[in-house]
């Protein structure tokens, strides 16, 4: 069942969209410097988004304090980042402007994200680029000395800021040395190595986190007046995607248990050039930037089963298949696009590699027509990359590429001031459900972080702080005592002895059974049920299953206690319990939403020539989950409205 | 078939286990029997650790994260050398077919006075961290940024400060170096914005105030070894450090 809640507000700001967040942003309350000094914010993650908002929260007077799971703000993973970041500059001269990025993105997304997010997303980016070159990020340059842009999927302007493949990292570092310029003015506290299990809410507003240190086992309570959540996104419910293997989604579901809804977390990206899986011990499927379909092109043997060396099939018996389906777009077709054909025609028996499942990207005609240095010097890191992991020269042979999962829209609930339905959390880039509807265009996930982070959550939080009292909590609260007995019951029931524990059924001894193996078969069931191409039978089905899996973990799942303060292992089996919650809820939601959108293909939606059919008529909103202890969980809904752009079907044909 | 089917490979590992930081350590034997040669040697381990829990005992500990080479979590010795023998490479990107068939690894964590271990292979690196707080970046604040065409940087001088700030903080220089310096570390971040127009007001206070820094934490000085350069994943030269010197000297 569907309801609209009336808590369910998303505080979208009203009249001419344009000048919207200006408008919204100058209403806004402030605090003397005097006060901010008094108030508290907890950031957890360093990414993108967490790193930008820290340092610019500190910068503006607040105390501060940064947890992050790993040993260095500098290793989250938007680190690597590879292609580039959107923004709305008209350097090239191609017609760009605020108006074409905020169109695109509310297109890519394909109308299932807000019309105002968006375009102040778009108004915002070009802020960013100032922003990032004041503090030396080293983007690519034309000779003369001016920025230079390349194009990326979904787009027709070039309008995507690089620092060759390693954007990212080079974003990361401009945002993670502000973070440390502020811990050595002594206005933010870092800690790192802190895994969050639980939030505390006191009446209902967010005011702390409890965190497990993943040196000492110590469970640790960290307590403020605002908590901000940028942990990232949840692609490794696939077990393998492009993500780094620790990336986790506990920290927003433990948030959505405390009553933060759940928005569209059905809605996941799958990357279309990723280097395949070969051996079942591979740990990672690594992303060839998809600025490689500039200069790449895709195709596969015409013939299926066609396994030739590809140098050796004439031009005749290749398909350029997404030349052929899409003359407009090309190679350049959005994400989704290009990854459900590949699937396809893989499916068909044209795919090439082990297992028929990758296609080629080949850059031949690229090296023909520009040499091989030019290209070299635009995809250098990628293409050494691809040879270290394949053993191939992708310069001499085409790249074996398959789609992997990438990137999730879907994300905790958030108003159009980032603040999620638990008053005080605020929830940051991909953690938030917000700008990409759908579908994410390449280049706007750093654009969307960083937007978040350094220029609408610093704006927004002051705002919730002016007009909220400020009791002071003890660390015996009842809600914070509860929050770390709930955590450390969590832990126990999960250790065992070392030495020989009880059977368990085929376990050969409790805990002797490594948690990746549980989480590989949760990432089997996902990939097959609610990958590229999803269908209501099968989704089903893959409830049922999902089921039965949780039941053999509850009851099998346990990690032996070594007498080490660490352990990894009870890291992963407390992410894994996180991810098979979260699991159920993207099928269900999968399920909930009959219309095939962006990323989100339902097999019954298509039309004649296998185009995603949209329903605009019942599925134009934003599904928002609520957690019901002991209930199934109840979907709201709220309604999209576009007033400066007409509902319109994506045509890249 | 345009692609061979995967080779496998057997190989003797004798890895550093230590459990804590105050235990004692010391290499144990272990034997991984056909693991695919398309595996990295982090992915090998992975492999090790399963057969390690299946038998109840503790996995080997080392750190990892992105496993694509750029995040900097991994590092450890492999055969004395930092990354292992490829060049340019973290040891997630390190694959198996790099190993003759039956070969001896030896895998110990990086060992300098300012990185103190933790277990196993894992060191505590938060020492770069301080390093760069001491003065590794632009004092410039959020929305006070000037447009970013205002500022002209040329090509080859962009390119250059890219090539400087590719390093992943990933240690492996200071562990390579006798003498335990991370003057590669420093010069690379003193070089990276020393030479952009954005990094000039404050380039003579943070050329002094970094390498205070990196003294204070207990990482010793350059002595030309060149160690560092050999072993950066990111292939980071160390002229750089020529570079710093002159610097002191501006």
């Amino acid at each position: 069942m569907t309801t609209t809640m009336p808590r369910l507000d998303p505080r979208l700001p009203t009249g001419p969209l344009n000048s919207a967040w200006q408008r919204t942003r100058e209403g806004l309350p402030l605090i003397s410097p005097a006060n901010k000094r008094r108030l508290r914010v907890l950031v957890v993650g360093t990414g993108l988004a967490g790193s930008s908002a820290a340092a610019t929260l500190a910068e503006q007077g607040y105390q501060v304090q940064v947890l992050t799971y790993h040993d260095s703000p500098r290793r989250a993973h938007s680190v690597a980042a590879q292609g580039g970041i959107n923004a709305a500059r008209n350097y090239a001269g191609d017609g760009d402007s605020v108006e074409r990025l905020f169109r695109d993105t509310v297109r890519g997304g394909d109308f299932r994200a807000r019309e105002a997010g968006c375009h102040r997303l778009a108004e915002i980016s070009g802020a960013i680029i100032d922003q990032c070159v004041a503090q030396g990020v080293p983007f690519a340059r034309e000779y003369g000395g001016l920025l230079a842009q390349r194009n990326f999927g979904g787009a027709l302007v070039s309008r995507t800021f690089y620092a060759r493949g390693q954007t990212g990292q080079q974003l990361l570092y401009g945002a993670m040395q502000a973070l440390l310029r502020q811990v050595e003015a002594g206005r933010v506290e870092l800690f790192t190595r802190r895994e969050m299990l639980e939030l505390i809410t006191v009446e209902g507003v967010a005011r702390g986190v409890v965190c497990r240190h993943r040196l000492s086992g110590e469970l640790e309570t960290f307590l403020a007046d605002a908590v901000v959540l940028a942990t990232g996104g949840y692609s490794n419910v696939f077990h393998r995607s492009t993500n780094a293997v620790q990336s986790n989604a506990s920290a927003i579901w433990r948030a959505h248990g405390h009553g933060a809804l759940f928005a569209n977390p059905c809605f996941t990206q799958i990357h279309p050039t990723c280097i395949p899986s070969g051996d079942g011990d591979q740990s990672k499927l690594t992303l060839m930037s998809e600025s490689l379909r500039n200069d790449g092109r895709l195709w596969l043997p015409l013939q299926a089963g066609d396994q030739r060396d590809p140098k050796t099939i004439p031009e005749a018996e290749r398909d350029y298949f997404l030349e052929r389906q899409y003359p407009t777009y090309g190679n350049m077709v959005p994400r989704d696009v290009a990854s459900r054909r590949a699937r396809e025609l893989c499916l068909a028996g044209h795919g090439v590699g082990p297992g028929g499942r990758s296609v080629y990207l080949d850059l031949a005609e690229a090296i023909a027509r520009d040499g091989k240095g030019a290209i070299e010097s635009r995809y250098g890191n990628l293409l050494e990359m691809y040879a270290r992991i394949s053993g191939e020269d992708p310069t001499a042979t085409p790249m074996r590429i398959y789609p992997a999962p990438h990137y999730t829209m879907g994300g905790l609930w958030v108003d159009y001031h980032l603040m999620s339905t638990i008053p005080g959390l605020f929830v940051l880039g991909e953690a938030n459900f917000s700008e990409h509807g759908a579908n994410r265009l390449g280049a706007s996930a750093l654009m969307q972080g960083l937007a978040d982070g350094y220029f609408i959550a610093p704006a927004t939080i002051t705002a919730w702080l002016a007009g909220q009292p400020h009791p002071a909590v003890p660390l015996d609260h009842p809600a914070c005592r509860e929050a770390r007995a709930a955590a450390a019951a969590r832990i126990a029931a999960l250790l065992v002895p070392a030495g020989d524990g009880p059977a368990g059924p085929g376990t050969g001894g409790a805990g002797r059974r490594p948690v990746e193996a549980y989480h590989q078969q949760l990432g089997q069931l996902m990939i097959e049920a609610c990958g590229i191409s999803r269908q209501g039978d099968r989704l089903r089905a893959a409830l049922l299953e999902l089921e039965a899996l949780r039941g053999r973990c509850g009851e099998e799942l346990r990690v032996v206690d070594h007498g080490t303060p660490n352990n990894p292992e009870l890291e992963k089996a407390l992410r894994l319990q996180d991810f098979l919650g979260l699991a159920e809820l993207m099928l269900r939601d999968a399920l909930a939403r009959e219309e095939s959108c962006g990323a989100h293909f339902r097999e019954e939606h298509q039309s004649a020539d296998g185009e995603a059919r949209r329903d605009d008529a019942n599925f134009a909103h934003i599904a928002a989950w609520e957690h019901r202890p002991g209930a199934e969980p109840r979907r709201h809904s709220e309604p999209l409205s576009y007033t400066a752009i007409p509902f319109s079907q994506r045509n890249y044909r | 078939m345009s692609v061979p089917a995967a080779a496998t490979i057997c190989l003797n590992l004798r890895i550093w286990r230590q459990a804590t930081a105050d235990a004692a350590g010391g290499f144990a034997p272990y034997r991984l029997e056909h693991v695919s040669t398309d595996l990295s040697l982090l992915e090998a381990l992975d492999h090790l650790n399963g057969q390690l829990i299946a038998a109840g005992e503790r996995p080997v500990g080392f750190e990892h994260d992105c496993r694509e080479g750029i995040c900097g979590s991994c590092g450890f010795l492999v055969n004395g050398q930092a990354h292992g023998p490829q060049a340019a490479t973290t040891v997630c990107q390190l694959y198996l077919r790099q190993f003759e068939d039956g070969a001896t690894l030896v895998l110990e964590p990086f060992r300098a006075r300012a990185f103190p271990l933790l277990q196993d292979l894992s060191v505590d690196r938060s020492a770069l961290d301080r390093i760069l707080m001491a003065g590794g970046y632009c004092s410039v604040n959020t929305g006070s940024a000037p447009e970013a065409n205002a500022i002209l940087i040329g090509r080859d001088q962009a390119t250059s400060a890219f090539d400087t700030a590719s390093c992943i903080g990933c240690g492996a220089c200071v562990a390579s170096c006798p003498n335990a310096s991370a003057s590669l570390f420093v010069a690379a971040k003193l070089a990276h914005l020393g030479q952009l127009p954005q990094g000039q007001p404050e380039r003579a206070r943070r050329t002094v105030a970094l390498q205070q820094r990196m003294v204070a934490e207990g990482f010793g000085s350059c002595s030309n070894q060149l160690e560092c350069e050999a072993v950066c994943p990111k292939q980071i030269s160390a002229d750089w450090i020529s570079w710093m010197r002159r610097e002191g000297w501006r």
